[in-house]
């Protein structure tokens, strides 16, 4: 298992990649990605149990993780290729021709690692509860992962799903929401108030923790402890706090840069906030 | 002439209901979701006997497309059930994104399709499904059209891998097909040969395409019934053979003129082999509360109009 520094260390090379993804195409979306960096380290790198060399679609006997919030696709992207799903220098493809590396994640070019296709919002705790039913009907004790954006949550299939996962007592299953209170048009607050999310979350009946989703000893900790709330009975949701644009300072704080590449000079002020630790690709 | 007669009457629902049955007993990957529709879909019986492998969604149409994609994760075949309507338009993103694009091996079953559903009003018929399914990648479309073929669809389905639309409807109609028919998908089944007008038809409408041949026959005109039960994949190759045998083709359907099985056929017509072509099919408009019967009349799928289709595209040669 890999010590939280050296986990700190991938965290620099993801975010990074992400800058150089979305920068070498000017399209993309660079906010949510570097905000959700350190969750996605700490999931693919220590949490999952998986087989990134032989990716199975039905992935027997290995923890499943479903991409909803499909727009962060370069954070995902970075993880999956630096923990082996596929080679390293295929980030160079990110949205362009005959890539597999799709703008919004998707399975119809066979990328590795990728299970169903989201970006269009809403529909990925859907496919998480039905991936955890079939774990369930297959006698299998592996856990089923999701992540949301907190915008995301205004789509009504999210609460669709939220009732029957809690209703049906799907317990193993644990969603990750990014409360990073931004989206397209400005925050959360000014678009559509979410109201208190832990209110809501637990008026469906689930298991609400926290988690300072920019501190990878705090996911460590919570995602840990989500762990021990499994197979009880009751789906499990994790308010993720994050800062949007995370670990570049002029990214930070704003919605602005929630589908915003940067330019050269913005891109090379953004690099010399993240050392290269594993090479870039 | 060769007639067709029938044993029974029965509801096309049912033969669905029948065949997940079975598929329960035969196939152990087989699941079902049902958005709070389980008696009007007949999956009651499945629901019986399989409660472990039964999954009621509620009233949450859109939620059951996204469990039964995730459940194709780890090898099940999910069977989702609900109204045509509910099945399609409700959630037509999910299908694209969660079912079609992504590849997923969700077979989505709709009953109460059509002008057929009768007394609820446009609200629930809707006759748009085939259109808005047909355009998306990957989905196989089938509209079985009696009871026996219903059940033989069901169960083929089971076994064709990748999403699959099946369309069936409420009425009790005349069951003429063999109970031990062979169902293969994509496959057209030619019921009469003739050599005056090609009529494809699909669904609640070859029953009567058949009446309206009998009709012909007394008026001297020989027309070929071919039964369109696969949609998507059309079945090209016996639609050019009969159609360059007739010369002219009347397509007929409990759906829009626009997307349905004669827009289809029009494509490959005008592709391979231009030839005259009457639709009986909805005429862009909304249906209406009334008895399956006086519906179909009134919107012009019934016999006659078949009959005068016929000879209107044989006029035109």
């Amino acid at each position: 298992m890999a010590t939280i520094s050296e986990l700190q260390n991938i965290a620099k090379q993801v975010r990074r990649d992400i800058v150089r993804q979305v920068h070498a195409v000017n399209s993309g979306h660079p906010g949510g990605s570097l905000g959700c960096a350190d969750y996605f380290v700490a999931l693919y790198f220590h949490i999952l149990k998986h087989n990134p060399s032989n990716f199975q679609m039905d992935g027997h006997n290995e923890d499943l993780f479903f991409l909803s919030n499909g727009h962060i696709s370069p954070v995902w992207y970075s993880v999956l290729a630096r923990s082996g799903y596929f080679p390293v220098a295929e980030l160079n493809t990110f949205r362009k021709l005959n890539s597999r590396l799709q703008g919004h994640p998707a399975t119809e070019e066979h990328l590795p690692g990728i299970r169903v296709a989201s970006g269009s919002l809403g529909q990925g705790l859907s496919v998480g509860i039905g991936a955890a039913l079939t774990k369930k009907l297959n006698k299998e004790t592996n856990l089923v992962y999701t992540l949301h954006g907190d915008g995301e949550l205004q789509e009504g299939q999210i609460w669709e799903a939220a009732m029957y996962a809690a209703a049906n007592k799907v317990d193993n299953i644990i969603a990750t929401v990014d409360v990073n209170g931004q989206q397209i048009d400005g925050s959360t607050e000014q678009v559509l108030s979410l109201g208190n999310l832990q209110a809501k979350w637990e008026a469906f009946g689930w298991k609400v923790l926290h988690m300072n989703g920019n501190d990878i000893a705090s996911v460590l900790e919570i995602m840990e402890v989500a762990k021990q709330h499994t197979f009880k009975g009751q789906p499990i949701v994790i308010l993720m706090k994050t800062e949007m644009g995370a670990g570049i300072d002029f990214m930070m704080g704003s919605h602005k840069w929630h589908g915003v590449a940067p330019n050269d000079a913005q891109l090379a002020q953004a690099l010399a906030q993240q050392e290269e630790t594993l090479g870039d690709y | 002439m060769e007639t067709f007669t029938y044993t029974d009457q029965n509801d096309t629902r049912s033969g669905f209901g029948a065949g997940l049955s079975e598929l329960g007993k035969t196939n152990p990957e087989v699941v079902a979701l049902c958005a709070d529709l389980t008696g009007s879909l007949k999956m009651d019986a499945f629901q019986k006997e399989f409660p472990e492998r039964f999954f009621q969604t509620g009233i949450a149409e859109a939620n059951m497309i996204g469990l039964a994609a995730g459940m194709t994760i780890g090898g099940k075949i999910p069977f989702t059930g609900t109204f045509a309507n509910f099945s399609t338009g409700r959630v037509y993103d999910q299908i694209r994104q969660s079912v079609a694009y992504s590849g997923k091996n969700v077979k989505i079953c709709a009953s109460h399709a059509g002008l057929t559903l009768g007394e609820d009003g446009a609200t629930h018929q809707i006759l748009e499904d085939i259109g808005m399914m047909k355009m998306l990648p990957h989905m196989t479309v089938i509209n079985p059209c009696d009871y026996n073929q219903t059940k033989a669809a069901t169960i083929a389905i089971a076994a064709h891998i990748g999403p699959v639309y099946l369309r069936f409807g409420r009425p009790k109609v005349p069951n003429f097909t063999p109970a031990d028919q062979k169902f293969e998908i994509g496959k057209a089944l030619h019921l009469k040969s003739g050599k005056d007008v090609s009529i494809f038809a699909t669904g609640h409408l070859v029953w009567k395409a058949l009446k309206a041949a009998e009709i012909l026959a007394e008026k001297g005109i020989d027309a070929e019934i071919i039964n369109i039960h696969t949609i998507k994949p059309l079945d090209a190759a016996a639609v050019l053979a009969s159609v360059n045998k007739t010369g002219c083709v009347v397509s007929a359907e409990e759906h829009q003129r626009n997307g349905g099985l004669g827009d289809s056929i029009a494509q490959v017509l005008a592709m391979h082999s231009p030839k005259p072509q009457e639709f009986v099919a909805v005429n862009d408009s909304f249906g209406e509360s009334g008895t399956p019967e006086e519906l179909m009349v009134k919107y012009g799928l019934d016999t006659v109009d078949i009959v005068n289709a016929a000879i209107k595209a044989i006029s035109r040669k």
